[in-house]
């Protein structure tokens, strides 16, 4: 019986999409079977992310319509076997998902697999009533900005009153300079003012925007922060336990000697 | 047999006329004996306007008797009733009061878009975010962090204050009055509490310490009831 973990944050932008894929990823990378949703119906893009854009055939409202099977319309990842994506609908009707839809949709999911990950649309209407409709826990992705803390904090109340355990949250798109001289909120800040789980922090990184313009999310690759910050957050689902990525920049090794005489790097 | 004893007493004080109506008799005679009485003292000429103060004793009065004893009293514009006053009170009205007056305890974090809403004294443990409410009837003590907005005394008591452990509200209301935060970016502060100040006009935030002296008597059952 599997897991069904929504991604969300309440505003735009904050990389609900880019965390979904990756964590996705990161997750088949550790052999467990998972699926992908996009909810935004309307406006998807996990597919395009993902790069599996022109394999869709069917998509989530064909099969709440059943104009197919649920089998039918799961796209199989073109990297891993047991990754696979249920696209959301571009052009349909979007009253047609319901709660009880997605709800039948992810019980009939973890027979199959061991993690399903939902893409929740922004806002709080009815596109984020249906992505949480059948989660067992969420994710809340936030970045260090007043008005996506402000945002993750409205949707931390309205999880609160639902069914679920208590939201945990990804802080997204970090510049450490910025944070440094105080013109961002630093990590603290936010875990004090939202008072959830903190499951992973990921720095703002150019690679991640390339890799999801290639459509090979960036968890793929070994190097970037960005990427072992995503697969982090994917053991720390599992159950293990990993210490928070430094945020420094490590690459000189003038810095390294700093540290050893434990002098503050810059 | 009851022409032996006077229903209705009046007696004139510094602050206009008091109204004594006796209790062991039924409302409808003492109507009969008021109504009487005021005819019977009818004015020469025009006078000034007389304050009225009644006091019922032990006799619980229903809304539509206090309004026709009102409007009887009223009537050709002779007096103004300044208060009906009564020994006891309806339990459903004693109910609300003691709700007035009682602190509810509340163990939560009051989130953005969220508003907490309570009748009497609230004391949460927890914090208000930024863009999450408080508002309460009487005086909001918090037990964390204020960034969002409180409103205390909302049913119009300008003695309601509110206190945190960390003050940095956006707003603070207390009855009709509103103060908010600084345009520019300001550190809270620890262990303060806001009040109406009425010299200034306007909710000031001091310590704590200084409550001692400038609201006494802190929501005492007793003060509520004798204040009515």
């Amino acid at each position: 019986m599997g897991e069904a973990i929504v991604i969300t944050s309440g505003k735009g932008g904050v990389g609900k999409t880019t965390t979904t894929a990756n964590i996705g990823t990161a997750l088949a990378l550790m052999e467990k079977k998972v699926c992908l949703i996009d909810t935004d119906i309307g406006l998807r893009n996990l597919d395009v992310v993902m790069g599996l854009e022109n394999r869709i055939i069917y998509d989530i409202v064909d099969v709440i319509q059943e104009r197919c099977k649920l089998k039918q319309a799961l796209i199989k990842d073109k990297r891993f076997d047991y990754l696979s994506l249920l696209p959301a609908a571009q052009t349909s009707d979007k009253t047609a998902v319901t709660p009880d839809g997605m709800k039948k949709i992810i019980k009939e999911l973890k027979q199959e697999y061991d993690y399903i990950i939902i893409d929740c649309p922004a806002g709080i209407e009815q596109g984020f009533q249906n992505a949480i409709a059948g989660a067992d826990r969420a994710i809340v992705v936030t970045t260090p900005e007043k008005s996506s803390v402000r945002d993750a904090d409205r949707i931390i109340g309205l999880l609160e009153k639902e069914d679920i355990e208590p939201p945990s949250l990804v802080v997204n798109r970090i510049r450490n300079h910025m944070m440094k001289s105080g013109d961002m909120l630093d990590i603290d800040e936010i875990v004090q003012i939202l008072s959830i789980n903190l499951i992973g922090v990921v720095l703002d990184d150019d690679e991640v925007i390339k890799a999801s313009n290639h459509g090979e999310p960036i968890a793929l690759q070994s190097k970037p922060k960005a990427s072992i910050a995503y697969r982090n957050i994917a053991r720390r689902i599992l159950g293990e336990t990993v210490p928070l990525q430094s945020l420094e920049d490590e690459s000189g090794m003038f810095q390294k000697v700093k540290r050893f005489f434990g002098m503050r790097g810059n | 047999m009851h022409d032996t004893k006077q229903l209705i007493t009046i007696k004139g004080t510094r602050d206009g006329l008091t109204l004594f109506i006796d209790d062991t008799c039924s409302f409808d005679e003492a109507f009969k004996e008021l109504r009487e009485k005021l005819l019977a003292n009818q004015p020469q000429k025009k006078e000034p306007c007389v304050p009225v103060t009644i006091k019922l004793g032990n006799r619980f009065l229903r809304e539509e008797e206090k309004d026709s004893l009102s409007n009887l009293i009223k009537e050709e514009n002779r007096f103004t009733i300044q208060s009906i006053e009564s020994e006891v009170i309806a339990k459903s009205e004693a109910l609300s009061l003691m709700e007035d007056s009682e602190v509810k305890t509340i163990n939560r974090i009051v989130r953005s878009g969220q508003v907490l809403e309570v009748t009497g004294d609230l004391l949460l443990i927890g914090d208000v975010n930024p863009g999450g409410s408080v508002i309460s009837t009487g005086n909001i003590y918090i037990m964390g962090s204020l960034h969002g907005v409180a409103h205390a005394g909302v049913k119009g008591d300008r003695s309601a204050i509110i206190a945190a452990s960390y003050m940095n509200p956006s707003q603070l209301r207390i009855a009709e009055y509103i103060s908010r935060a600084p345009d520019y970016e300001s550190d809270g502060v620890y262990m303060e509490c806001g009040l109406i100040d009425e010299e200034q006009d306007k909710i000031i935030i001091d310590r704590l310490q200084v409550l001692a002296h400038r609201r006494k008597s802190i929501n005492r059952f007793e003060r509520r009831i004798n204040n009515g």
